[in-house]
């Protein structure tokens, strides 16, 4: 009974497994394909990474959407953050309402209607597109993700705690970089992690929003694979994966080491009670 | 110990009862609303410099909020608080010469105990030396100098209260504020730390305003208690005026055990009160000068360990005694409880110490006693 129950167990976690990495790691294999086809496999090469790096229009493209994830997702968490305080500390200001109801708008409005209607914006006003205008939509709608796990946070977050600090004779500011910022930490840069990888592999916005210069990594990719999918573009999905897999294994040990500390630091002041210090 | 060359200064110390002494804290006409939920309500209080204030009452009184609003977290919706002259209205907290210990300690949870401790002193920008110093002196008060580099989550509850304490004390502040500074505290060390707090309060001749729920407590620190019911204060007085001479049946019952018989004024005359209890307690004389008129229903109030108790009626008619049956008898160690029932169905308590070992008492269940009590022993309470 119990065997057959972990059978399944095991048969399900398998296939659920094969279901989200199967096609990654078919894109993986394939990248270090000797063949120029890319469903016959013909040995194994690493010359399609040679040749990524002599590619300049994918090497540029992916440089553009680095810096747009970087910028974008840095001014989205700071302007996220105040905005989640704003929402969680100012009580009942005028318009709180409707300000905490619409920055939920974002994350269930489809992409191509937010890329639209900033296209109408930018043009309305005359803003010259490229770069900067990715940029912009690019913070426009990862903010609303940051505030909302900002604001989950913070709603937990004993207020006690700034007021000793004042009333320890520290003012508001150094109170919320020295009290209030140490303790969201964890939430803020989840919030930027999350708001870079929305910036990663935007295509819709981005498409929209940008102009002549400004070609991002996902939109190169995607325009290429029109005309055929070549080798070069799985190498520089693997690239892009391992990146990802690296941060998200870094994250995940850090944490993991800080609560083996935590816990072995538990362990100590248990025992110096006991030893009755 | 220090204590012992305390006590004269404290016998002499009575700024309450000099109408020239100058208020250090003052509340006049304090009110403060939640919504429409009053939690202090039209609340006027003197609390002298040097003053070691306890306030009593039960849970939701209102207590923090009072020293919420001295510390400067919440402003008085009417009336005003001041500090040494000055109207504190709009003096933000970090600019209040006042510390608060929080019932919720509130320790910083990101940085080790002496950084807790130091954190204060860092804001007045102490120089460095001087920081580790006084660091130092808080941990070795608190006894908890072997945890000076654990984080507030490595300790036990008693420790992170001692930190709290340590954190509020550092800075040595004009008015500190503590809510329930030993609550978490075992009694051996509650006792340590209650008279290490009187010695540094006579020593650096501070004004602590201190919440406890622990009545002891209040009467062992505190040149003067004030006994809080729903956003009022019932009376202000020194400890041992509150226990003998409580000003009302709240006050009375809140303090330790009391007898409580309800009757009649029934005359006056001479600095003697005579009270009519019918069945309960027959005619009480008690010698107490009030205001109150003949026929005003009235309260007898008596301590049980002031009522005596024997098998025998006394041989001349004494005052004030009431025949009853043992109904109960309650064991504490150092004393025993006897619970005896009138003929009125009531019972009254009375409290014997136990002056031998044996535990066979001589009085037991069922026994008829008689009680009796001195003119002097209770007080009588029109409300
Ligand atoms: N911010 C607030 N909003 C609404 N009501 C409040 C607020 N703070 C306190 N109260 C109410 O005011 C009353 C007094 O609260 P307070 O914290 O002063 O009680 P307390 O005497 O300290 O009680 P305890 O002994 O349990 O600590 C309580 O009934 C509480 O519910
Ligand atoms: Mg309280």
């Amino acid at each position: 009974m119990n065997r057959r129950a972990s059978w399944f167990n095991v048969t399900s976690i398998a296939f659920g497994l094969a279901f989200l990495y199967l096609p990654i790691l078919l894109l993986i294999i394939y990248s270090f394909n000797e063949s120029r086809l890319v469903t016959v496999w013909a040995g194994f090469s690493t010359k399609w990474y040679v040749s990524l790096f002599s590619n300049q229009g994918l090497l540029d493209a992916a440089w553009v959407t680095l810096r747009v994830a970087l910028l974008s997702a840095t001014a989205a968490t700071i302007l996220g953050t105040l905005a989640a305080i704003a929402l969680v500390r100012f009580g009942r200001f005028y318009g709180r309402t409707l300000f905490s109801g619409m920055i939920y708008a974002p994350l269930v409005m489809p992409d191509v209607i937010i890329g639209l209607s900033l296209l109408l914006l930018f043009v309305a006003v005359d803003f010259g597109r490229g770069f900067w205008t990715i940029v912009l939509a690019h913070i426009t709608f990862s903010l609303c993700f940051v505030a909302i796990v900002v604001q989950s946070r913070l709603s937990t977050f004993d207020r006690s705690l700034e007021e000793a600090a004042l009333d320890l004779g520290c003012p508001p500011v150094r109170t919320f970089f020295q009290i209030t910022l140490p303790l969201i930490a964890p939430a803020v840069i989840a919030g930027w992690m999350l708001a870079f990888t929305l910036s990663l592999d935007d295509l819709v916005i981005a498409s929209f929003t940008t102009g002549p210069g400004a070609t991002t990594l996902p939109m190169k990719i995607y325009s290429q694979v029109r005309l055929g999918v070549t080798p070069e573009i799985n190498a520089v999905s693997t690239i892009l994966i391992g990146i990802v897999s690296i941060g998200v294994i870094a994250a995940s040990l850090v944490t993991k080491r800080r609560e083996v500390a935590r816990i072995r630091a538990e362990r100590q002041a248990a025992a110096g009670i006991r030893n009755g210090i | 110990m220090a204590a012992k060359a305390i006590g004269p200064v404290r016998r002499t110390f009575a700024p309450w009862d000099d109408p020239a002494a100058p208020p250090f804290i003052e509340f006049r006409n304090v009110t403060k609303r939640f919504g429409d939920f009053v939690a202090v309500d039209n609340l006027s209080l003197t609390i002298y410099e040097r003053e070691f204030f306890a306030l009593l009452g039960p849970s939701g009184c209102g207590k923090t909020t009072l020293m919420r609003m001295v510390a400067g977290f919440e402003e008085p919706t009417e009336g005003e608080v001041l500090l040494d002259g000055q109207d504190l209205a709009g003096v933000p907290p970090y600019r209040r010469p006042t510390n608060m210990m929080f019932q919720s300690y509130a320790l910083f949870p990101h940085m080790t105990i002496e950084a807790n401790i130091a954190f204060g002193l860092k804001q007045d920008r102490m120089p460095k030396a001087e920081i580790n110093a006084r660091v130092e002196e808080m941990l070795t008060l608190v006894k908890l100098t072997p945890f000076a580099k654990r984080k507030p989550h490595q300790l036990s509850g008693g420790q992170k209260q001692r930190v709290a304490l340590a954190r509020s004390l550092a800075r040595k502040p004009k008015v500190l504020l503590l809510d329930e500074p030993l609550g978490a505290l075992d009694k051996k060390l509650r006792e340590e730390t209650q008279f290490e707090l009187v010695d540094l309060q006579q020593e650096l001749g501070l004004t602590f305003l201190i919440v406890t729920h622990d009545q002891e407590e209040a009467m062992t620190v505190a040149d003067r208690v004030a006994i809080m019911d729903h956003g009022r204060i019932m009376q202000v007085a020194t400890p041992a005026e509150v226990y003998e001479q409580p000003n009302s049946r709240y006050v009375a019952d809140f303090i330790g055990d009391i007898n409580l018989i309800e009757g009649r004024i029934v005359d006056r005359a001479g600095g003697r009160v005579w009270l009519d209890c019918g069945e309960a307690g027959g005619m009480i004389e008690v010698e107490q000068a009030m205001e109150a008129a003949t026929g005003d229903d009235a309260w007898f109030a008596i301590r049980p360990e002031k009522i005596s108790l024997s098998l025998e009626a006394p041989a001349a008619p004494s005052v004030n005694c009431i025949t009853g049956e043992v109904w109960d008898i309650g064991y504490l160690g150092d004393v025993s409880i006897y619970h005896v029932r009138l003929p009125d169905g009531t019972t009254m308590k009375s409290t014997v110490t136990n002056r031998t070992r044996l535990v066979e008492r001589q009085i037991t269940w069922d026994d008829r006693v008689w009680l009796t009590w001195p003119r002097d022993a209770g007080v009588v309470l029109t409300r």
